[in-house]
């Protein structure tokens, strides 16, 4: 019943899932971290920005930014991210996209735990005498954090199916495959059923476990 | 002692160092919020080992008083100077200054997310670069000393309120603060805990540590207080010794509010 799935690398191209995934989920993090310190920041020039970027990059489709990665970084401008071969550079390339698309979800996630934060923590904070970044770092986003793990959660799982955007310029992760083996076998239901399967083994154990690490972390106030 | 000559400089500039009994010195400070004129033409000076409590009624002004003495509110002018030095504008020098300023709020705030012996430490460490072990060393000790230090492991949320606001206590005097300002210390916590609260702070008061008190507690005042503020309205409208205030009133404003407070 399952011999369609005979000379094609099914698991590798989930791989190539995941290590989009992993790879976008921390880039995005990072980004997204420093966006939302940029919005709470009290440097107006860095309010600005942050609001900016985060306006601008959730209203373009994800499609538009990943094409564009590969049209306008890579073919009009040159940008190669170090990578020497297509496959590599394509990669690269889409990461680069996730990153810039979903850092924007996860600042928003972020403002919103740190709007949960009350005032009184930053207080004594300062008035401890630590400086703003130490209040952000050591008070604020520790608690923001836990509090938006569930939300954190939510951005991992539409990120891990946003990457099948990446077969757009050619990174051969899973819809990639999906397409070429519906063009090539007569097994329409079936080949979908394997990749949707395949989809739901990579997120609702990642759902199942962030909901309890979020039920962990949760500060009790 | 020169009697009258440098009193008279003085009043003019702060002149860093040399006037030695003032530890906290407001001049004619001004402050709003939007329309409302919160403090009006403030002037007050906490001697180094005073004990100041602040009374008044609600939206008085105490709170903003309090807070516009480490910075956490801003005044629209004249000055207010710590140690001799006028607060600097926000940054490193800033924070610098609220180091050797404890606060103590009426909600406690301690870091939800950190233990009791972390909350502790936590200035120490990454305000005055002390190594851990010291830290803990005198973290521990201080708990001890306001009797919270059986609960050192335990998250904010597992304490009492009376037990919260002395970690609270405990986490200022890690700084080695040079005075301490205390905002409605109490009036958060249930009645059976407000003594355990009061207590470690007459204590301290004993020990000698300057201190600006924002409280209706009169057994407080009296016992610990060398000087009662009255404000209302923004105004400091009395200001006198605690024997005095209690008993004999000058202000109308004073007796009016003694009035209320005692017959509630
Ligand atoms: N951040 C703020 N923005 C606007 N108005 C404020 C702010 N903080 C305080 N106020 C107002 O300023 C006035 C003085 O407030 P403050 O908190 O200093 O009074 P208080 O004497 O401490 O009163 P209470 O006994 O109720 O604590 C009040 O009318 C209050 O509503
Ligand atoms: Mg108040």
């Amino acid at each position: 019943m399952f011999d369609f799935l005979q000379g094609y690398d099914v698991l590798g191209a989930f791989w190539t899932t995941v290590q989009l995934t992993l790879w976008s989920a921390i880039g995005s993090l990072l980004w997204g971290t420093a966006l939302a310190a940029m919005r709470v920041s009290p440097v107006p020039v860095m309010r600005g920005f942050g609001t900016w970027y985060v306006n601008v990059v959730r209203n373009i489709p994800l499609t538009v930014i990943i094409i564009f990665t590969s049209l306008g970084l890579f073919q009009t401008l040159g940008v190669s991210l170090g990578a020497g071969t297509f496959t590599v550079i394509n990669f690269r390339l889409a990461v680069l996209g996730l990153i810039a698309y979903t850092s924007a979800f996860v600042c928003e996630a972020l403002r919103s735990g740190i709007n949960t934060v009350p005032l009184g923590q930053v207080e004594a904070a300062r008035a401890l005498g630590l400086g703003f970044t130490q209040v952000l770092g050591l008070i604020v986003l520790p608690q923001a954090f836990r509090s938006v793990v569930g939300p954190l959660a939510n951005v991992l799982i539409a990120l891990t199916k946003n990457t099948t955007v990446a077969a757009a310029i050619g990174v051969p992760e899973a819809a990639l495959l999906m397409r070429e083996m519906i063009e090539n076998e007569a097994q329409l239901i079936l080949i979908s059923a394997v990749f949707a399967a395949g989809f739901l083994v990579l997120t609702l154990p990642t759902g199942l476990f962030l909901g309890w690490v979020s039920r962990k972390a949760a500060v009790r106030r | 002692m020169e009697p009258t000559s440098g009193a008279a400089v003085s009043e003019q500039t702060f002149t860093p160092g040399t006037s030695s009994r003032a530890l906290v010195e407001l001049r004619h400070v001004d402050k709003h919020f939007g329309p409302l004129h919160v403090l009006r033409d403030v002037s007050l000076t906490v001697d180094r080992g005073e004990v100041v409590v602040v009374i008044g009624p609600s939206g008085g002004g105490k709170s903003t008083l309090c807070r516009a003495i480490n910075r956490l509110e801003v005044i629209d002018s004249g000055e207010i100077a710590i140690d001799g030095r006028p607060l600097p504008a926000e940054g490193r020098e800033l924070a610098r200054l609220r180091a050797d300023v404890g606060m103590v709020f009426q909600s406690f705030n301690l870091f939800a997310h950190k233990t009791v012996l972390q909350n502790v430490t936590l200035g120490q460490i990454k305000v005055r670069r002390k190594g851990r072990k010291a830290a803990e060393e005198r973290a521990r000790g201080l708990l001890d000393r306001v009797g919270v230090g059986t609960q050192a492991d335990k998250y904010p949320a597992q304490l009492s309120g009376g037990q919260q606001q002395r970690v609270a206590i405990a986490r200022a005097l890690a700084m080695d603060p040079k005075i301490m300002l205390f905002d409605e210390p109490t009036s958060a916590l249930d009645p059976e805990m407000i003594n355990e609260v009061l207590e470690v702070m007459r204590q301290l008061a004993r020990d000698g540590m300057t201190m600006v008190v924002v409280t209706h507690e009169m057994g407080f005042a009296r016992s610990a207080a060398n000087h009662v503020v009255f404000m209302a309205d923004g105004r400091i409208v009395e200001e006198t010794t605690p024997d005095e205030f209690f008993t004999a009133p000058r202000t109308d404003r004073a007796r009016d509010f003694l009035s209320k407070i005692l017959h509630h």
